[in-house]
């Protein structure tokens, strides 16, 4: 008699050295159908884990409909230093782009949110890790120059590892220019809203990232200008586990909030309507919300302020 | 069939290769050494007069990152630059020049007074980096690198910035951003240390060689580049061989490029100086856009 063969499914995709599929969430192992994760805007349905969003689909999530038009699309990298590691940089860039399907780790343009035109860069971090080369410091530029020639605010979605090696200096130089642009902004008075999304890190957040007249993050992403690893191994440090998270950012003071994925498009609008001149409002809109049985008797709308309700017959 | 002619060619380019790997190892050894001459070595050289400016007024006086008033050939300038030690106790001290937020604080506080009262900025750039600590990353330090980069961009007083030894990363770049850049024969430039380049692209910090050579951090590839506008020669057998005449070479670049910063004219130098770094990049053109299908 031979033994019966029995599978038994593996409770840690992680174990065995064993690669995780891209729809398991990697926090409690739920997995999801694309179209599952598409409609929930990549967020875990059970333990509300942010999956990474790519740039195209994060333009859909954030943007109304048919609004985006693209500035700088068909930029491409070069290879000013003929550069190869174990692989040619020029290789790595046509693996990037065949996976996925971009130019380049930051897409620019315009396009609208809840009706108000806004100036849009947008990262995504599975092109060579998000990192920051000439092609995105220009196409980030390119943004910034849409939004100062129309008078729009610009909003950011970073998602990096920091500045692409394989350009060297003038890489480190995408800093001085990108900032250079945040500059433009602020000379004209056009805002600039940054949202860091997992992870933010090296020369993007010590860049444009961090200057935004308001920034919010993702929940729990890694924002740090070295990562966890570079600490320790150059310091000899210990990094608690919740180290450079969006929520000790928040509490050490160094962002205005943090948003969830589902709340990001709402969120965005109301700061493009604050950032908008008074004028622009259309009446009607200065009326408070709807609170518990307003039913514009005062009185229920004093005890909606303290969260009371009548019931209503 | 093997051609000669093609094979020594092929051995001559190999060699080539390896003689450039060598010369640019050679510069990176010489940006590093101990004896290589720091920012207050200078300071000392060029300044007839010097006020050491302290504290960032919030936190703590960083002492990887030093400000001064300084006089320089007749007129004030504000001088910033990254501090190296020398021995081991000055080395802790300063923190092998690597600042924490408060050394940037510190030197935003310096851009700020240039501003108020039109002095020229002087700028020593020479460390490895930030320093990536937990403390310096829980107080901020991508940030306030990000502001001091800004408040460089945002001055409209004239800048000059040297590379004297390590330009490393951003740590380098947040006092770098100037009307004219200048980078020492032998000091290096690059957006990460070659170890860890190699560590990251190789999985192997032993292979610094390597990547110093794949990545060319020498003022000779960033004057091609375009980054720097000009290389400030150094005595033979690099900076630290004779203090004296190096800090004589470097009076001399100095007083040039201040001199060319200074003939811009103070409303448009904001503006130039933004295009200048706008223009630091490298692309092409695709002949179809992407993301048409969109």
């Amino acid at each position: 008699m031979t033994p019966i063969e029995v599978n038994v499914e593996r409770v840690s995709g992680d174990e065995g050295g064993g690669r995780r599929h891209p729809n398991t969430c990697p926090n409690c192992r739920s997995h999801f159908r694309d179209d599952e994760l598409r409609h929930s805007l990549r967020v875990c349905a059970q333990c509300n884990h942010h999956f990474a969003v790519g740039a195209m689909e994060r333009i859909e999530q954030l943007l109304d409909p048919g609004s985006f038009v693209e500035v700088g699309g068909d930029l491409r990298a070069a290879d000013p230093l003929a550069f190869v590691d174990l692989k040619p940089y020029t290789d790595r860039l046509l693996d990037a782009e065949l996976a996925t399907g971009l130019g380049d780790s930051l897409v620019a343009g315009s396009g609208k949110i809840v009706g108000r035109p806004t100036a849009v860069a947008v990262m995504d971090f599975a092109f060579m890790g998000g990192s920051m080369g000439s092609v995105m410091g220009e196409r980030f530029c390119l943004a910034a120059d849409l939004a100062v020639a129309r008078r729009m605010p610009l909003i950011s979605v970073t998602a990096s590892g920091g500045a692409r090696m394989q350009e060297n200096i003038l890489a480190l130089m995408q800093m001085a220019k990108t900032v250079g642009a945040i500059d433009s902004l602020r000379e004209v008075g056009v805002p600039y809203i940054s949202v860091l999304a997992h992870p933010t890190t090296g020369g993007v957040i010590a860049s444009f990232a961090s200057l935004g007249d308001v920034v919010v993050a993702e929940p729990g992403a890694l924002l740090s200008f070295a990562g966890p690893r570079v600490v320790e191994q150059t310091t000899g440090e210990k990094t608690a586990p919740d180290f450079g998270r969006s929520e000790s950012n928040l509490r050490l003071g160094q962002l205005d909030a943090v948003v969830p994925r589902r709340e990001l498009r709402g969120e965005l609008a109301k700061l493009l309507m604050l950032f908008s001149p008074a004028e622009d409002e259309p009446t009607g809109d200065n009326e408070p919300l709807p609170t518990v049985g307003s039913d514009d008797n005062p009185i229920d709308r004093v005890l909606g302020m303290f969260g009371l309700g009548r019931k209503r017959g | 069939m093997v051609r000669v002619s093609d094979e020594v060619r092929r051995l001559r380019k190999r060699f080539e290769a390896r003689a450039e790997e060598s010369q640019i190892w050679d510069a990176v050894q010489l940006a590093r050494h101990p004896d290589r001459p720091y920012t207050l070595d200078y300071a000392e050289r060029l300044f007839s007069d010097a006020f050491e400016l302290r504290g960032d007024r919030a936190f703590s006086d960083d002492e990887a990152l030093i400000t001064m008033l300084a006089r320089y050939h007749g007129q004030t300038v504000v001088a910033i630059g990254h501090q190296k030690g020398r021995d081991l106790a000055e080395r802790t001290r300063r923190m092998f020049g690597m600042p924490h937020p408060e050394g940037y604080r510190k030197a935003i506080r310096a851009v700020e007074l240039a501003e108020r009262f039109g002095y020229p900025i002087l700028t020593f750039v020479d460390t490895p980096g930030a320093y990536p600590g937990v403390n310096a990353e829980e107080r901020g330090q991508a940030g306030m690198i990000a502001r001091s980069v800004l408040a460089f961009c945002q001055a409209s007083v004239p800048i000059v910035a040297t590379v004297i030894g390590e330009g490393g990363s951003g740590g380098a770049l947040a006092i770098a951003v100037a009307d004219r850049v200048q980078m020492q024969e032998n000091a290096i430039y690059s957006v990460i240390s070659p170890e860890g380049c190699a560590a990251i692209l190789w999985k192997d910090a032993g292979q610094a060689k390597k990547a110093a050579y794949a990545f060319r951090p020498t003022a000779r590839a960033c004057l091609d580049l375009g980054v720097i506008d000009t290389i400030v020669d150094e005595p033979s057998g690099g900076a630290h061989a004779d203090l004296d005449a190096s800090a004589r070479l470097l009076d001399t670049a100095l007083r040039l490029s201040l001199a060319e910063a200074e003939a811009i004219a103070p409303a448009h130098r904001r503006a130039l100086r933004r295009a200048k770094f706008r223009a630091m990049g490298v692309w092409g053109v695709a002949d179809e856009p992407t993301n048409q299908d969109f």
